[in-house]
């Protein structure tokens, strides 16, 4: 046996489920995919006395289009999203971080809502909550509340989230018309987290000029990261390679990123500010099309 | 101790076990099921060994506790030969030299034959990435990739072999 043992639980409903959080508070983890927290189990890492496994709360099941939103359920898996195509019409930046999210067997069961509260600074979907400025629904004992992704990301696996409370769904704004998007990523092997991993999305008046953009950054500080200064250098502006340069060139004075075995700080400064250059040439190109 | 009672159907096959709740998809399909065809590497789904359809997706069976698999259905490597016959895969793998040592060819197997069911005929970039999950310390992937990509063909012509039954993937 490799995890310490628990007390399983297999709730059917959203209600069962935050009243087994209320009653069992601290000593309870919440189990979706598994992906990342069934390997902290098995190494010991996570020891939980009471396991409220949700993937029998079928209600939970959903990627739904509501008010120019995508509306995902806490057990959309990342294959749901890859293959969905209504995300494909609406945001297509999710798609493209979602193939890059570790293997097939992996996303077949890992879920975008379980990423999201896991908290990985390098994982893909907190940087794709932020550069689309979307929202997480979160049910506990007191009621249910929406918090900005801006609010929800902490530090190193740590959200605002209480123990009681389970993210239900994540609301997504679909991309602007005419907007283009990109995900890029640089790791060690296809599948491994990114050493850095960025998304953009850009709009442009007919004369070519940004009218508004995103740009956020995962793997280079405690939590994915919101590069707002260099949005503000490219909003109002041609959309030209010498913007993207220089535009690029600034982004390592927003992040913080540390060194690990992995890569070190400078070279992930460095990375990051290339990948952002690229990811915003490709978004233009891909502009008007959507 | 916390015990719950599973049913399942693996490749065809109902059983009704008890196990602990704790204890993973991979270990009981060993221990309790004594079907060994399916390996155990890294235990923290690295390496995908353990790969095994579960309603037709491949999923990493070190990574799901047993009690999770309860009402669904398991294939593992040991579906794919059928009648003392090798399934394509299996031959193919033989034909190309895709193993050496064998311990990451249940995995890979499972992988393949999950992917082959949604890829008919895919490019070697495609079949590169399907098994980007599976690590082999052997045979340097090559003879891999060319195994993948001759059973794709004789699948085509011979139809589609899936272990025993095939879900479609939600797309809602």
């Amino acid at each position: 046996m490799k995890p310490a043992p628990f007390q399983y639980h297999d709730p059917r409903t959203v209600d069962e489920v935050v009243s087994l959080l209320g009653r069992l508070g601290e000593d309870a983890k919440i189990l979706a995919g598994g992906q990342s927290l069934v390997p902290l189990m098995n190494f010991r890492l996570a020891r939980p006395r009471h396991l409220v496994d949700i993937n029998k709360v079928s209600s939970l099941d959903h990627i739904r289009e509501e008010d120019h939103h995508l509306v995902i359920g806490a057990l959309a898996r990342q294959r749901m999203i890859e293959f969905s195509e209504l995300v494909h019409r609406k945001n297509p930046l999710l798609i493209e971080a979602c193939r890059q999210i570790g293997h097939p067997a992996i996303r077949n069961r890992g879920t975008v809502c379980g990423s999201l509260a896991h908290a990985d600074p390098a994982a893909e979907w907190p940087a794709l909550a932020l550069v689309m400025d979307a929202s997480l629904v979160v049910r506990g004992p007191k009621g249910e509340r929406h918090v900005p992704a801006s609010d929800f990301f902490l530090s190193y696996f740590t959200t605002c989230l209480d123990p009681r409370e389970l993210v239900v769904e994540v609301r997504v704004p679909e991309l602007p018309p005419g907007a283009g998007s990109c995900f890029l990523e640089v790791s060690r092997r296809h599948g491994d987290f990114a050493l850095v991993g960025a998304a953009v999305w850009l709009t442009a008046d007919a004369s070519g000029i940004c009218a508004d953009c995103g740009i956020a950054l995962a793997g280079v500080a405690a939590c994915a990261v919101r590069a707002r200064a260099a949005e503000r250098r490219l909003k109002g502006e041609r959309l030209t390679d010498s913007l993207f340069a220089k535009v690029a060139k600034s982004i390592p004075d927003e992040l913080d990123p540390t060194s690990d075995l992995h890569a070190s700080a400078e070279y992930r400064r460095k990375v990051a500010a290339e990948i952002v250059r690229r990811a915003l040439g490709i978004a233009r190109q891909r502009m008007g099309k959507s | 101790m916390d015990e719950r009672r599973i049913c399942l159907k693996v490749n065809g096959k109902q059983y009704d076990e008890m196990a602990e709740t704790r204890m993973t998809l991979v270990d009981f399909l060993r221990e309790k099921l004594g079907l060994t065809g399916t390996h155990i590497g890294c235990e923290h789904g690295v390496c995908g060994a353990c790969t095994v359809l579960l309603n037709g997706t491949a999923v990493r069976s070190c990574l799901m506790f047993a009690v999770q698999a309860e009402q669904g259905e398991i294939a593992t490597v040991e579906s794919l030969a059928e009648g003392g016959e090798l399934h394509p895969l299996q031959k193919a793998f033989c034909e190309h030299h895709a193993l050496q040592c064998g311990f990451c060819t249940p995995g890979f197997l499972m992988t393949a034959c999950a992917f082959l069911q949604e890829n008919h005929a895919p490019s070697v970039d495609e079949i590169r990435l399907a098994i980007s999950g599976n690590l082999c310390r052997c045979t340097g992937y090559e003879s891999i990739i060319k195994a993948i990509a001759a059973a794709s063909r004789v699948m085509q012509h011979q139809g589609m072999r899936a272990p025993y039954r095939t879900y479609p993937i939600s797309t809602k």
